[in-house]
């Protein structure tokens, strides 16, 4: 990512996840995304007149379980009403903790090996939504708009960074680290794309150096990890630009302008709401007791920083082999091949390469082990491994139904001699030193012999004929 | 504590999204400006080492079970709505983004 | 007849539900005009529903403890498809999709909702002229208000209109009309009684409670309504009592404090201040020991209150903004839509109270008046619990004076001085009701006050029923 000389980041991010429970936050509506527009609600999370809240034990479960994932002291949590108008939330107020958080002052460990600071990790609802009709469907300049209650009172817990990442990339490690960990401990499905997960980055930046924090902006609408990258670069090159042109960083929301690229003003501190906070009388205090607490923990799943340290350990791969099979949860599915027997190195990369895929994780590990046993190419590999994917299996049948044979060395070179007579002018312009012109060589090597060819084996003999005949 | 000032009241009042006319912005200042004087005998209170009542009967984890229960029919949610379109609540232009 | 009486008759078959139902609506016809105790009057509904209980006991079945017994429902509890509208015009029109617990409870056990009742809007007076659909008149002199909030509920009992009214007392918005309309009211323990689906106005001082003519109506009605609700996060998960078993008796032996800063008060009319008296010697002669009992704090509880109470109602009304139900006035925008709405729909001390609740709120000042008025709520209830290590119940005056004439009461602070004696027993949660204890100078009735311990509505109403019988012997 970009990096400004002579300057440095300091960003924190406040990162919102659904809560994977049944339920919304303080009534029985069903907690479902994609339901047709107010068909999950009731008295309570429209906020009629006489509705009252009652906390769901489950939401306050999966909080305190992110929590001492983010090893976060568990606290006497107490919830508050935030209050300002806004038409998606139907009480005019929002239920969230303020100054009594449920977890509070933890920590997250990138994979790295940096460590950054959470503040908090509160419990909230969210509010509905609205569309907005006219005007391209944006906010300004449409006609009118429409609100959708079924959002509205889902469990949300909002975890809070302190201002310890320096980079858009450690923003980007820190959101795949939490997204990882919410989805290791099931608290979340953790979708940017569907919005169960959304982050707001507070940006500021300073002279490489200095120890003052310089003034913020509160980047919002980042709807992917790549926005969020995109948006701190974009956002820290304006803050550099203006403090350079001699003039001054103002706080503010700003917003991500995906298609545009660039983020937008919008409210400034002055403007900023009074949201005369209180404590919600509807609700009384939860003060979690240690045997509770202390259950969560014993039923922790392992973190996924303990799932690398496993398969590192197991596989002896790459830091980045090992994260990428933890993030893609196919960690056991790696132990199980190697301990049956897989070739460690072969298990990593067709877990990095050949397995983003639905349905990876259910295949079985001993025939994902046997596979790296067969002598086939990468390219018969993975045509084997795709079917293992979707019937199951035996690999080395499915390689000899497909006509997969290894050639032996005679045939290869045979195969080679062949495409070098076929195509003597592509041969000489390789021996002429146009390396390109091998790619037509080997092209013809794997089309004689129905791809059963080894690519790269090709490749090499190639190349050592042209050495041997001097080009 | 000094006062409630007419700016005071008309701050509060847009907070609270009503509009005042210049006589009752009048009024309400020196209604609102007597009762916190009332009060004054509670402001003057040193209770810094009392805690807050919140609640006048002290329970504590009160939680519901995570299951789901009916709710209510959109028809005759919708049906209150002073406006409604295509099963959602109808609302004038947003101006301005959610805080 | 009482509530009792008309449940007996009518699971004895000696009476139709059906019957009951048109001798009180007899009465709403002869009198409402003149009083406007409702909002609405459910004359059809009220003679289906009876219509229903009289067919279950025909068929055999027990219809429940109020079978027949015709109730008024203050207009801020939730009616399923029935208006409730908080006498204000914000609401005009609103049919919730539910019903309150207390709703449900009361219908399960046979009663036979007969209308919604008049109060000020969202429950926020002591007088019931702050309704936006005109005050009620109080049945005992027409010129004089019925008290409130719950004014309309109050003058139902009273009128005869029905033997039992339900109303939510918050700062004394039960117990200060029935002592006005000289009828039995109680305010329970905060948590006794579920709130789900009383519209909020003070939702940590918010609580129902019923009017009646006798003390054991009173019991009958919270045997019902009380109890623990899930629903209402708030509500104490503790049993109920067989209140009515507890009456008979007596008061031998129970320890009786008059609270001397009530007596002490600025504003308390003489002829209150001697029922009072003579309350505490009746109670003496019923074998009580009776001692002047001192609450200190309680001469913050006004202040308090008047902060405490606005702060939460300015949230809790926040969600009257056009867009979901009820009135909407038109605007470009959804901010100036909220605006005009709001504007339009709320009545001026609704207003006042908002916009005193939202300072006490803002930045700035939270510490210095929500934040403290919260920890004086604290003093109030340590004095009331000290107190209560040496009594049993305590007793004060309910109101300050008799019924006032409508306007009486014009400046705010005046109006709010109404519920000096109301007030504190909401900053503590404790229970406390209203019993009428004789006639002023002017011939109107007086109430008598009865404070009791968290959960002490059991010798509370024992007290209370040793004063009725001393009322009328
Ligand atoms: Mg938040
Ligand atoms: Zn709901």
């Amino acid at each position: 990512m970009t990096q400004i000389d002579g300057w440095e980041m300091v960003i924190g991010l406040e990162v919102h996840s659904e809560l994977a429970t049944q339920t919304k936050l303080f009534c029985g509506c069903p907690n479902l995304f994609g339901d047709e527009p107010n068909t999950n609600v009731c008295p309570v999370c429209l906020g009629l007149p006489g509705s009252l809240p009652v906390l769901n034990e489950k939401a306050v479960e999966l909080a305190i379980r992110l929590g001492l994932a983010l090893h976060c002291t568990v606290e006497r949590g107490v919830f508050a009403r935030k209050n300002y108008f806004y038409p998606d939330m139907p009480k005019d107020f929002q239920v969230t903790q303020y100054d009594l958080p449920t977890n509070a002052d933890g920590h997250l460990d990138l994979p790295n090996g940096k460590r950054i600071g959470v503040e908090r990790a509160h419990i909230e609802e969210d509010t509905g939504k609205s569309t907005h009709v006219g005007g391209d469907g944006r906010i300004h300049g449409a006609d009118y708009s429409l609100v959708d209650y079924n959002r509205a009172g889902i469990p949300l817990v909002e975890i809070v960074s302190r201002p310890d990442l320096r980079s858009a990339d450690d923003a980007k490690d820190y959101v795949n680290e939490l997204r990882s960990i919410l989805l290791a401990t099931n608290v979340s499905d953790a979708k940017m794309e569907e919005g169960s997960m959304r982050v707001d980055a507070n940006v500021s930046v300073r002279r490489a150096g200095d120890d003052q924090l310089g003034t913020r902006c509160e980047i919002k609408n980042l709807n992917s990890v790549r926005s969020l990258v995109h948006a701190i670069d974009h956002e820290a090159a304006r803050q550099v630009e203006l403090i350079g042109r001699g003039e001054r960083v103002h706080q503010e929301t700003r917003h991500w302008d995906e298609a545009a690229g660039l983020t937008r003003s919008g409210r400034s501190k002055e403007q900023a709401e009074d949201y005369r906070y209180f404590p919600e009388p509807d609700l009384v205090p939860l003060e979690p007791d240690a045997d509770y607490v202390t259950r969560i923990a014993d039923a922790m799943p392992l973190l996924p920083s303990d799932r690398r340290a496993r398969l590192a350990g197991v596989s002896n791969g790459s830091q980045g082999a090992v994260t990428i099979a933890v993030a893609r949860g196919l960690d056991e599915l790696a132990i199980a091949a190697i301990e049956a027997g897989g070739d460690p190195g072969r298990v990593l990369t067709h877990i990095e390469h050949n397995l983003a895929v639905d349905g990876a994780a259910d295949i079985d590990p001993k025939g994902l082990a046997k596979l790296t046993l067969l002598d086939l190419t990468a390219t018969q590999a993975k045509t084997v491994l795709a079917e293992l994917v979707e019937t199951g299996g035996d690999p080395e049948a499915i390689a000899k139904a497909k006509g997969f044979e290894a050639m032996d060395a005679s045939a290869l070179d045979a195969s080679v001699d062949a495409a070098i007579a076929a195509e003597p002018d592509v041969w000489a312009k390789y021996v002429a030193g146009d390396d390109k012109a091998v790619g037509r060589l080997v092209g013809t090597v794997m089309k004689a012999t129905n791809g059963q060819a080894d690519g790269k084996a090709v490749t090499v003999k190639l190349m050592e004929r042209r050495a041997a005949s001097g080009g | 504590m000094a006062s409630i000032s007419r700016d005071d009241v008309a701050h509060v009042a847009r907070l609270a999204r009503l509009d005042l006319t210049d006589d009752e912005l009048e009024l309400y200042t020196a209604q609102l400006a007597a009762v916190l004087e009332h009060a004054a005998d509670v402001e003057a209170l040193d209770v810094a080492d009392v805690p807050p009542t919140m609640h006048p009967y002290p329970l504590r984890n009160v939680l519901r079970d995570d299951d789901v229960r009916p709710g209510v029919d959109r028809d005759e949610v919708l049906g209150q709505a002073p406006a409604a379109e295509g099963g959602r609540f109808k609302v004038p232009p947003i101006l301005g983004e959610e805080p | 007849m009482t509530a009792r009486e008309i449940a007996e008759a009518v699971r004895s078959k000696q009476r139709s539900a059906r019957e009951v139902v048109d001798e009180h609506l007899g009465r709403i016809d002869e009198r409402e005009t003149e009083l406007h105790a409702f909002n609405l009057v459910l004359a059809d509904e009220a003679r289906a529903a009876a219509g229903a209980i009289d067919e279950r006991i025909a068929a055999g079945q027990d219809p429940g403890p109020l079978a027949g017994v015709p109730v008024a429902l203050k207009d801020n509890f939730a009616t399923r498809g029935i208006p409730t509208t908080c006498s204000s015009r914000i609401l005009e029109g609103w049919r919730p999709p539910y019903d309150a617990t207390v709703v449900e409870w009361l219908r399960a056990a046979g009663a036979i909702v007969i209308g919604k009742t008049n109060l000020d809007e969202f429950a926020m007076g002591s007088s019931t002229e702050n309704s936006a659909f005109g005050p009620t008149r109080n049945p005992h002199d027409v010129t004089r208000v019925p008290g409130g909030s719950s004014g309309g509920s109050a003058a139902s009992v009273a009128a005869g209109f029905s033997p039992m009214g339900f109303g939510s007392d918050t700062g004394g918005s039960i117990r200060q009309p029935a002592a006005l309309c000289g009828v039995v009211g109680l305010k329970p323990t905060y948590g006794r009684v579920s709130r789900y689906g009383l519209v909020a106005f003070a939702s940590s001082l918010d609580q129902i409670g019923p009017f009646t003519t006798t003390v054991d109506d009173a019991a009958l009605a919270l045997e019902i309504i009380a109890g623990h609700d899930p629903r209402d996060t708030t509500s104490i998960p503790e049993p109920v009592p067989a209140y009515s078993e507890l009456l008979s008796e007596g008061v031998e032996g129970l320890r009786v404090g008059v609270i001397s800063e009530f007596l002490a008060a600025d504003g308390l009319a003489a002829d209150v201040a001697q029922r009072v008296h003579a309350a505490a010697a009746a109670l003496e002669r019923a074998g009580a020991k009776v001692d002047d009992a001192s609450v200190p704090s309680t001469i913050y509880g006004l202040s308090a209150y008047y902060l405490i109470a606005p702060a939460e109602a300015s949230s809790n009304l926040a969600r009257y903004d056009g867009v979901r139900y009820g009135l909407r006035v038109e605007a470009p925008t959804t901010g100036e839509m909220n605006t005009k709405t709001r504007t339009a729909g709320f009545g001026p001390e609704v207003k006042r109270r908002i916009m005193l609740g939202t300072y006490a709120l803002s930045a700035g000042y939270y510490d210095a008046y929500y934040g403290k008025a919260q920890r004086v709520r604290t003093l109030i209830l340590r004095d009331f619990e000290r107190a209560y290590e040496n009594f049993d119940v305590l007793i004060g005056p309910t109101a300050p004076a008799t019924a006032f004439a409508f306007g009486a009461k014009a400046d705010p602070l005046a109006m709010y001085l109404n519920d000096v004696f109301t007030i504190p027993s909401n900053l503590s949660g404790h229970p406390a009701m209203s019993v009428p204890f004789g006639v002023g100078d002017d011939g109107l009735p007086i109430g008598v006050q009865v404070l009791a311990p968290a959960l002490g509505e059991g010798v509370m109403l024992r007290v209370a029923a040793a004063l009725e019988r001393a009322a009328s012997s």
